[in-house]
């Protein structure tokens, strides 16, 4: 009883792992550029099928093709935040969200359209069943592996934005637009490389996701919801505390997940809104 | 304000009335395949109706308005099939029972403000497909037929239930619309308008910005239920998938408002005729239709952020459905529309501003 309880705990954490991956990038555009990305679990699942489709025809493991696609990761951020993003900044929230709505919508479809609807799945090779014992409970060494790149990302973006030059001008955008501007840091050179970086996180959470579980088209809105959650319960702005959501997400679902498959989805919810109602402003929320 | 703007005006009104008109007499004009089709109109013009009322005035974003549709269509469905009352009892309760779960997805959602909102709207109607899946008696996760003593009610043939639940639709657009237009012209509505137009300012001058969102948002409710009812009715069966199904009654219908023109009357009605025109020319490319509609809809925010109803007005078309008073009208008439004289020759007050405004 006790070790069905601590096993559940522990594959919760790790599993929490690869919600943060996800929730990382929303989190970033939540506290830098203040929206929503609505297409944000679309766009995952759109680096996952590229994945897919570059794996099948270069016959290369997917890790070794996530490498390759981090420029181009960034690229797509760039240019979608410069050329398409960028035009609703400042005109309120409602231009944003309408607009990424439009895209997880064409991207949906369009995947449904290019790959149809079938379940994926990608083979990570020996490592995904690699496992050791630690007492009674199995860890697998590549959820492991998971949730310390999830760990290193997160230090990796906090040394970035809190460290370097160009993450204090990232955050001196997202602070005050206005003074920034004024300054010569306008929103339309700081914004894309934001994007840039958020892509990355992105593809990141794509080549674990592809690995670690079935995908399909429309899977995208059902993994914005858990990094929505994740970064909600976190707090705003704190990259460590979305660490932190989407473990307490990822425990949710496994202890649903005893009753069946509804449940799973309902106990991440339910523990989302009581955590809203008890403190709206987020367990580990920034100043 | 030229003299010449009023008898296109008069004509453009005219045509509308003669719809209406048409389509009250519908049963006796239209075969039932066109009934269908008209049925499912209304019902997603009374959501994009009250998509519209939420975003374009109490910027209210809902992802999540499926949750309210589908629990107007379970209630329906318990009351009826479950507690066999009548079904025109069980309709006005099936609207009830929206109104009251309305209440407390409330009180949790509006903790979160903005773009939060509109994601946390999702997960609240996430929820109430979930737990509607659960609930015994009602076919679980698959879903269930009405029984069909509850559907002979409507009548017996089905010639005459086409012809009940077009009626009943019609119906329900119409209380829908004009309920609207009256609230819209009200007290709540011109704090509404001030809204729409430029929030912060809206609150400074007085508008209980709050107060107004809460009203919103429960006003849509029990309309919202109601429509569940019909989309009920039409389908014969409530299940999880397709009462709440998130691209029939949310995505299509932030579709129709985003391109007819959000924040105006006219604008879901136009949405929603272009909606329902470019699905039957689409209709055999599968996906695509959402695809073209999603490039669509960018294009217009990015554009026309008024939609084909702003941009009419640019080109100086006059409100059709006026919601706005004109400031002199306002004295003498107290409460009622400004009389025709005084239109051409007034200002319109929100129109004018909003290019200039926030959005």
């Amino acid at each position: 009883m006790v070790e069905t309880f601590v096993n559940l705990i522990v594959q919760g954490v790790l599993i929490g792992g690869l919600y943060a991956l996800f929730a990382l990038g929303l989190s970033l555009s939540l506290g830098v550029m203040r929206f929503v990305n609505i297409a944000h679990g679309d766009m995952i699942v759109l680096f996952s099928f590229v994945i897919l489709s570059l794996t099948g025809a270069l016959g290369w493991s997917p890790f070794l093709v996530a490498l390759i696609l981090i420029p181009v990761a960034f690229g797509t951020g760039y240019v979608l935040q410069r050329f398409l993003l960028q035009r609703t900044v400042g005109k309120g929230i409602l231009p944003i969200l309408l607009v990424t709505f439009g895209l997880s919508i064409i991207i949906q479809n369009g995947l449904l359209e290019a790959y149809g609807p079938n379940t994926r799945k990608l083979s990570g090779g020996a490592i995904e069943l690699a496992a050791f014992r630690v007492g009674p409970i199995d860890i697998g060494v590549y959820p492991l592996l998971v949730l310390g790149l999830a760990v290193a990302l997160i230090a990796g973006l906090d040394t970035f934005l809190y460290r370097t030059a160009i993450g204090a001008r990232i955050r001196a955008v997202s602070d005050d637009p206005a003074a920034a501007d004024l300054i010569g840091l306008t929103s339309a050179r700081i914004y894309p490389i934001a994007m840039g970086v958020i892509a990355i996180t992105m593809l990141a959470a794509a080549s674990c996701m592809s690995v670690w579980t079935n995908f399909d088209p429309a899977i995208g809105p059902s993994r914005l919801l858990a990094a929505f959650e994740a970064v909600v319960l976190g707090g705003l702005g704190s990259l460590w505390g979305t660490l932190a959501g989407g473990v307490i997400i990822g425990i949710a679902q496994n202890f649903g997940s005893q009753i069946d498959a509804s449940w799973q989805i309902l106990a991440q919810h339910l523990v989302f809104l009581v955590a809203l109602i008890l403190r709206p402003q987020g367990l580990f929320a920034r100043g | 304000m030229t003299s010449g703007r009023r008898p296109l005006l008069l004509a453009v009104r005219g045509v509308l009335a003669v719809a209406a008109l048409t389509c009250l007499a519908g049963p006796w004009l239209f075969d039932a395949n066109s009934l269908s089709v008209l049925t499912e109109f209304f019902i997603v013009l009374t959501l994009a109706l009250m998509w519209n009322l939420l975003a374009g005035y109490a910027d209210i974003i809902s992802v999540g308005q499926q949750g309210f549709v589908g629990v107007g269509a379970y209630a329906f469905f318990g009351f009826t099939a479950l507690a066999h009352l009548t079904v025109w009892l069980a309709i006005p309760l099936a609207a009830l029972t929206t109104l009251i779960v309305a209440v407390p997805v409330m009180a949790v959602i509006f903790r979160l403000r903005t773009a939060y909102l509109a994601v946390g709207t999702w997960v609240a109607s996430d929820v109430l497909m979930l737990v509607a899946g659960k609930l015994p008696g009602f076919g679980g996760g698959s879903g269930t037929s009405l029984p069909i003593p509850v559907v002979k009610q409507f009548g017996v043939r089905l010639g005459d239930r086409i012809d009940i639940f077009y009626t009943m639709s019609l119906g329900l657009v119409l209380i829908a619309f004009v309920a609207t237009w009256a609230l819209l012209r009200s007290r709540v509505g011109l704090g509404l308008t001030a809204m729409r137009d430029n929030e912060e300012a809206a609150g400074a001058a007085g508008v209980d910005l709050i107060r107004t969102r809460i009203v919103c948002f429960l006003w849509t409710a029990p309309f919202l239920g109601l429509a569940g009812v019909m989309t009920a009715l039409e389908k014969l069966r409530v299940a999880p998938s397709a009462s709440f199904n998130i691209t029939d009654w949310t995505i299509d219908v932030i579709f129709i408002v985003v391109i007819g023109g959000i924040g105006s009357l006219e604008g879901p009605i136009i949405g929603a005729v272009v909606f329902f025109v470019l699905r039957e020319w689409l209709a055999g490319f599968g996906a695509w239709y959402l695809i073209i509609l999603g490039a669509i809809s960018i294009v217009v925010i990015l554009f026309e952020p008024r939609g084909v109803w702003g941009a009419c007005r640019r080109w100086g078309v006059p409100d059709l459905l006026p919601v706005s008073y004109g400031p002199l009208a306002l004295e003498p008439q107290n409460g009622s529309p400004p009389s025709e004289e005084y239109k051409d020759k007034l200002p319109i007050v929100g129109p004018r501003l909003e290019r200039s405004a926030r959005r």
